[in-house]
């Protein structure tokens, strides 16, 4: 049976890929996820200058899934090229994830870090709770996606998806201006809210940043529901992300038209060879329906829609 | 590894229930809470509006949560302004423990500052199960000397080292670690404190051939392997959840170990041999 998938012109053994922010700190620890058996591996979203982030509690899980705040802690670009070098032995392709405070900026980046060895870039233009960035500096209106996904593809050649946030609405809106900018494909969705969890015990918030993305079982119907609408909205592929925990979860992302899907928050439920897992579980979903390949069901709900 | 769902896996709020001054800039902070760890496990301490941060446990036994904690910045700086009564956040225990060997003898454990706490944790098993126990301590000073009334009521084989004599041997602990280990015969060794003096002791270890066990200190956020502050370069596993205690020919292959660590940004930081 074949779990392998392309995006565009990336080919993937499996279709699924580490999602940014989750361990993809340094090369070790992508190694460590390659083998346990993901397709692709996206590094932690890397910005001009180091960041400390936010202090702690810049997570905390729930019934439903996680919040976050980190703040985009990250060495910064210089650091960054020198950790995310000999990328070709680490076990599979590897994305590079950039941000910036406006589209100078990602311009700027993409010209810095992406000579590497990546093979293609995710600009994410979509977090929830970091000041200066994604939603909280309006990268998420159509217009804005359009300027950034330019300002990038004026200076690099790599495969270049966009991530947004399922908070801008409607979202098929900013795909397409995606999309027209020329951008290689979509990444739906980032985290969700901002949400916040009190302690009762004091009342007091228990992230620092007080507000954090939320991730994880309880933004997957929503994720399925961007990428349900983007896919009606664009022709260029769609990486699906958001909640995915099982491998019924990535057919459930396939079948409104994802080519492939990133996990994140399922390596707290299921362990970090929950891409493993996922690819036996989608090979075992195939045998009983006698799939014999992706293609066999992607879009599936968009076809029977005639 | 699979994990069990914990719907719930938030800071539990507890009231510091006593406060012992260890030595100028250490305390022990207790808590009227059993968690059922294991010696070498961690938790994560949070101040509202203030950070989280990782503590080993010293003790865990008789109803009481015992951490000790050393004045180094500004979370624990905070800490230390905390009364008996105030309220912390705890979560954990996490991390992988000290492991006591079927069929041991006699064992070496070499401990500096707080990694002094697990190994006492540690000897105490190990004498209930009639295992024979040396123990080596180290500061650079007599006052800077941990938890030695606690290792004074032990019935181990105590060896102490300070860098100005002021009490027990004049020098380092890894040489009497070295001596005892050229003098007995050890099934394994223990080792816990600051890294440059357990690669010391891993080494000297690996030389005799003697199975190793160390604890590696890392840059923790979230405790649950997600967020990668952890991670070891060579593997790339993740201390908060594999380790901290993992194996000395483990940590021997691990390119950073006794070399660099990582703070928040992901920025290495060097170790300054002395
Ligand atoms: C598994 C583990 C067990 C530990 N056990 C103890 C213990 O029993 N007693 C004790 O006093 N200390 C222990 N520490 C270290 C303790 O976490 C730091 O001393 C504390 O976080 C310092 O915070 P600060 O704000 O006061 O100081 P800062 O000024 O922030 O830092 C002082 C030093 O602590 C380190 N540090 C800061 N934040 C962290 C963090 N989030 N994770 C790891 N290291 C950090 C820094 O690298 C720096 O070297 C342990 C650390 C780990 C990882
Ligand atoms: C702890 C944490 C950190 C994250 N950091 C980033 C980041 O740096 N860049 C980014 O594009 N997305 C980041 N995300 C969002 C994830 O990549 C992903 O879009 C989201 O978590 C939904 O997927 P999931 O439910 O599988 O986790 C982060 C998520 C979490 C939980
Ligand atoms: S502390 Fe977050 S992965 Fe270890």
């Amino acid at each position: 049976m074949d779990i392998s998938t392309r995006i565009g012109s990336l080919k993937l053994e499996n279709p699924t890929i580490l999602a940014s922010g989750i361990l993809g700190v340094s090369r070790a620890s992508l190694m460590h996820v390659f083998s346990n058996g993901a397709g692709a591996c996206v590094i932690k979203s890397i910005s001009l200058k180091e960041r400390v982030g936010h202090h702690a509690p810049n997570m905390i899980t729930y019934e439903g899934g996680m919040l976050n705040a980190v703040g985009y802690s990250n060495p910064g670009v210089d650091e960054a090229r020198e950790e995310f070098k000999e990328l070709n032995n680490v076990g599979g392709p590897v994305l590079a994830s950039i941000i910036g405070q406006n589209a100078e900026e990602f311009g700027q980046m993409a010209e810095k870090l992406l000579p590497g060895e990546f093979s293609a870039v995710e600009a994410v233009l979509s977090c929830p709770h970091t000041p200066g960035y994604g939603t909280m500096a309006g990268q998420g209106t159509p217009k804005s996606t359009e300027e950034i996904t330019k300002a990038i593809r004026s200076k690099t050649q790599l495969p270049l998806f966009i991530k947004i946030s399922p908070d801008s609405q409607p979202i098929g809106e900013v795909a397409k201006a995606a999309e027209a900018a020329g951008a290689d494909g979509i990444v739906a969705v980032n985290t969700m809210g901002p949400g916040m969890i009190v302690d009762i015990q004091t009342g007091q918030p228990i992230l620092h940043f007080k507000v954090g993305g939320v991730s994880g079982v309880a933004l997957r119907p929503i994720a399925v529901r961007c990428i349900y609408d983007i896919r009606k909205a664009v022709k260029i592929p769609i990486i699906g992300v958001g909640g995915v925990t099982t491998g019924r979860d990535a057919v459930e992302m396939m079948m409104v038209g994802a080519t492939a899907v990133e996990i994140g928050t399922a390596i707290y439920s299921r362990g970090i060879d929950v891409f493993a897992k996922v690819s036996d579980e989608i090979r075992a979903f195939m045998q009983e329906k006698g799939y014999k390949k992706l293609e066999d069901f992607v879009s599936l709900t968009h076809k029977l829609e005639g | 590894m699979e994990r069990p769902l914990h719907p719930f896996e938030q800071p539990r709020m507890l009231p510091i229930a006593d406060i012992v001054q260890e030595t100028e800039n250490v305390r022990t902070f207790f808590f009227a809470v059993e968690l059922h760890s294991k010696p070498g496990q961690f938790v994560i301490m949070w101040i509202p509006r203030v950070d989280e941060k990782p503590f080993s446990i010293a003790y865990d036994e008789d109803g009481k949560l015992g951490l000790s904690i050393a004045k180094v910045g500004r979370f624990t700086e905070k800490l230390f302004e905390y009364k008996k009564g105030d309220l912390v956040g705890i979560r954990g225990p996490y991390g992988s423990p000290f492991t006591l060997q079927e069929g041991s003898k006699r064992i070496l454990l070499v401990g500096g500052g707080y990694g002094v706490a697990p190994l006492a944790t540690l000897a105490s098993q190990a004498l209930a199960r009639g295992i024979t126990v040396d123990f080596c301590n180290g500061a650079r000073t007599k006052t800077q000397l941990l938890f030695m009334k606690r290792l004074k009521a032990m019935k181990i084989h105590l060896h102490i080292a300070t860098d100005d004599g002021s009490e027990g041997r004049k020098g380092f602990v890894t040489d009497v670690a070295a001596e005892l280990l050229a003098k007995n015969s050890y099934d394994v060794v223990y080792t816990c404190g600051p890294e440059l003096m357990e690669q010391k002791v891993v080494n000297a270890a690996s030389e005799k051939n003697v199975p190793c066990q160390v604890s590696i200190e890392r840059y923790m956020k979230c405790g649950f392997g997600i967020c990668g502050a952890c991670c070891l370069d060579g593997s790339g596993k993740r201390m908060c959840l594999e380790g901290p205690v993992v194996s000395g020919e483990f940590a021997r292959t691990q390119s950073e170990f006794g070399k660099f660590h990582r703070i928040a940004s992901g920025h290495k930081i060097f170790f300054d041999a002395r």
